[in-house]
């Protein structure tokens, strides 16, 4: 009975694995087919074509490009905000502070179509132009809130008393926060940044109404079925998993040795 | 050395310490001893910087360091808790010290080296802190708060967090280690028997007031009130006539005898109410004619054999082993 038990579960475990993985292989799959004609989605045959030029499509690798830079910028924001109101949170006994945590988590359960309305409306109301300055910032708005939470969560299980010992021991506050506090926080610093990073890299229906003229990768995309569906989406994305996934491994605490006791 | 002036310290209502005056000497092993609560930690806290008085003065080696920083005070503090740094190795956790202070590298390394020798963890310098034992740890914190040759290093029960054969065994490596080095200890603690072996002299706390500063004999035979008498050990006071004063008399000053008292000794007649076998020694909890609850301790060699719950004896002692309590409240 165990046994089966036991055999069953495997199963369902490698399951729910393949299913989680297969778009993923078939991505990775396709970026090594050689397509005949504009749309990458038939199985013709390998080649290396793709991988040798990655760059070849050029509408898609300024959008790519694009949306590189803007992850990249509203991950830093994100996490820089997020990082001192988790502090600020987590640190001083402030007046109100329950209600500012609830006022953290409030947006994340916000429809992002209503949120996306809001800042357009916001936005034209301003007299913002949209572009670049309106994408950044409505992405590190709606990146700030995850942060500031991965953070704080993080930050309650920081001993005070480190840094304390820090400075007992000679070392004056900004010292003992930059050799004791930012190296604990660095793992989760990293996974906030990774989180707002990958919020921000595929978010479509806030980028819709705030982009402009600009193009970001899943704008370009979404459009991309009128087009073309060039391989080197495959391979681009392809990059992109790889990447994160050697950052995640990077953020990811060893299991022996990360916890104090 | 540590000279305490008038401290005080309120928290909102709660007045953590009142008007606090003491000097430490110089190489001193010296204890402050009270419950929870009794503004031992708050002095404590004072003594490193991490609060600030609302009045009073705190002075190191006739510096006035009332307003410093912690970082700039020649005191270090082993924190109850150890707060050793999860992310450096036990080598990295000492050095942090003396790498804070700019030493040349060859300084710290040789500094480093010498005080891993002195707790005896000069083999485990590459392991990270969750990779040691609880003595281990305690080692490290030790350790890190020596390097850096402190006026006073400050302990924050340090003991407390030890299984107590561990305990015993510590109690016996700082009273070593203080010797070797020669650096004034500050100990706080709220265990008796912790303050009464290793202090050369200590200072009991009771609700943020000094009560009394001397040697572990000095307080433990003559203290000067109730509270200082009973905190140190199981005591019997007996309330001398009306208004004129509280006796104490320690219970291993007891003899329990069948016999009337001898020639120069007092006596009371008690029934046992109650024998706890110590091992080493029985506990015999007694009540006197008087209604008075007593208490004896005696080596188990000692005690008669027929004692027995219900037992109508003799309670015998010495006069001049008693003492009168200035302040018998």
């Amino acid at each position: 009975m165990n046994r089966i038990g036991g055999w069953l579960l495997g199963l369902a475990s490698v399951l729910a694995f393949a299913l989680l993985y297969a778009p993923i292989v078939v991505m990775v799959l396709f970026s090594f087919n050689a397509p005949r004609g504009r749309f990458n989605l038939v199985w013709q045959g390998f080649t290396l074509a793709n991988w040798r030029q990655p760059l070849a499509d050029a509408a898609l690798t300024q959008a790519f490009l694009a949306s590189l830079a803007l992850a990249l910028a509203a991950a830093v924001l994100a996490v820089l905000l997020g990082g001192l109101m988790a502090l600020a949170l987590g640190r001083v006994r402030l007046r109100g502070g329950r209600a500012i945590a609830l006022l953290l988590a409030l947006p994340l359960t916000n429809p992002e179509i209503v949120l996306a309305t809001a800042l357009l409306n916001l936005f034209v109301d301003l007299n913002l132009p949209r572009g670049p300055l309106t994408l950044l910032l409505s992405h590190s708005l709606f990146c700030l809130s995850y942060a500031a939470l991965t953070l704080k969560a993080r930050l309650a299980g920081f001993d005070p008393s480190l840094e304390l010992a820090a400075q007992d021991l000679g070392a004056p506050p900004l010292a003992a926060f930059r050799r004791v506090t930012l190296p604990l926080l660095a793992p989760g610093l990293l996974a906030a940044g990774l989180l707002s990073f990958s919020l921000s890299f595929d978010d479509y229906v806030i980028s819709s109404f705030t982009a402009g003229e600009t193009v970001t990768l899943p704008l370009y995309l979404a459009g991309a079925f009128q087009r073309e569906i060039s391989p080197q989406i495959q391979v681009l994305s392809t990059l992109v998993l790889l990447v994160s996934g050697v950052l995640l491994i990077l953020a990811t605490p060893r299991s022996s040795g990360s916890g104090r006791r | 050395m540590v000279a305490l002036q008038n401290l005080s310290r309120r928290y909102g209502d709660h007045v953590a310490l009142e008007n606090l005056n003491l000097t430490v000497g110089a190489g001193e092993f010296f204890s402050l001893l009270g419950p929870s609560g009794c503004g031992k930690t708050t002095t404590l806290r004072l003594i490193a910087g991490f609060d600030r008085p609302d009045r009073g003065r705190v002075l190191l080696q006739g510096r006035d360091l009332t307003g410093a920083p912690p970082h700039q005070r020649p005191v270090n503090l082993v924190f109850q808790n150890y707060a050793l740094f999860p992310h450096l190795s036990v080598w990295d956790n000492v050095a942090f010290g003396p790498r804070s202070l700019r030493l040349p590298e060859a300084e710290i390394r040789r500094r480093v080296g010498e005080v891993l020798e002195v707790v005896r963890l000069a083999d485990l310098a590459r392991r990270r802190p969750h990779q040691l034992s609880g003595g281990q740890q305690q080692r490290v914190a030790l350790a890190r708060a020596l390097v850096n040759a402190p006026a006073a290093l400050l302990l924050d029960e340090p003991l407390a967090a030890l299984d107590p054969d561990l305990r015993r065994t510590m109690r016996a490596e700082l009273q070593r280690i203080q010797r070797q080095v020669g650096i004034t200890f500050v100990l706080v603690t709220h265990d008796r028997e912790e303050a009464l072996s290793l202090s050369d002299r200590l200072a009991v706390l009771h609700e943020g007031r000094l009560e009394q500063v001397g040697t572990p004999r000095q307080l433990y035979d003559s203290p000067r009130s109730a509270v200082v008498a009973t905190f140190l050990g199981a005591a019997n006071l007996f309330r001398e006539g009306a208004g004129s004063g509280v006796r104490l008399l320690r219970p291993e000053r007891l003899r329990l005898r069948s016999s009337a008292p001898a020639e120069g000794e007092q006596g009371m007649r008690a029934r046992v109410r109650e024998l706890v076998f110590q091992g080493a020694t029985v506990e015999v909890r007694l009540r006197t004619d008087r209604n008075q609850a007593l208490v004896a301790i005696d080596t188990a060699a000692d005690v008669p054999n027929n004692l027995r719950v219900g037992s109508e004896l003799w309670c015998c002692w010495n006069p001049a082993d008693s003492h009168l309590l200035e302040e018998p409240a």
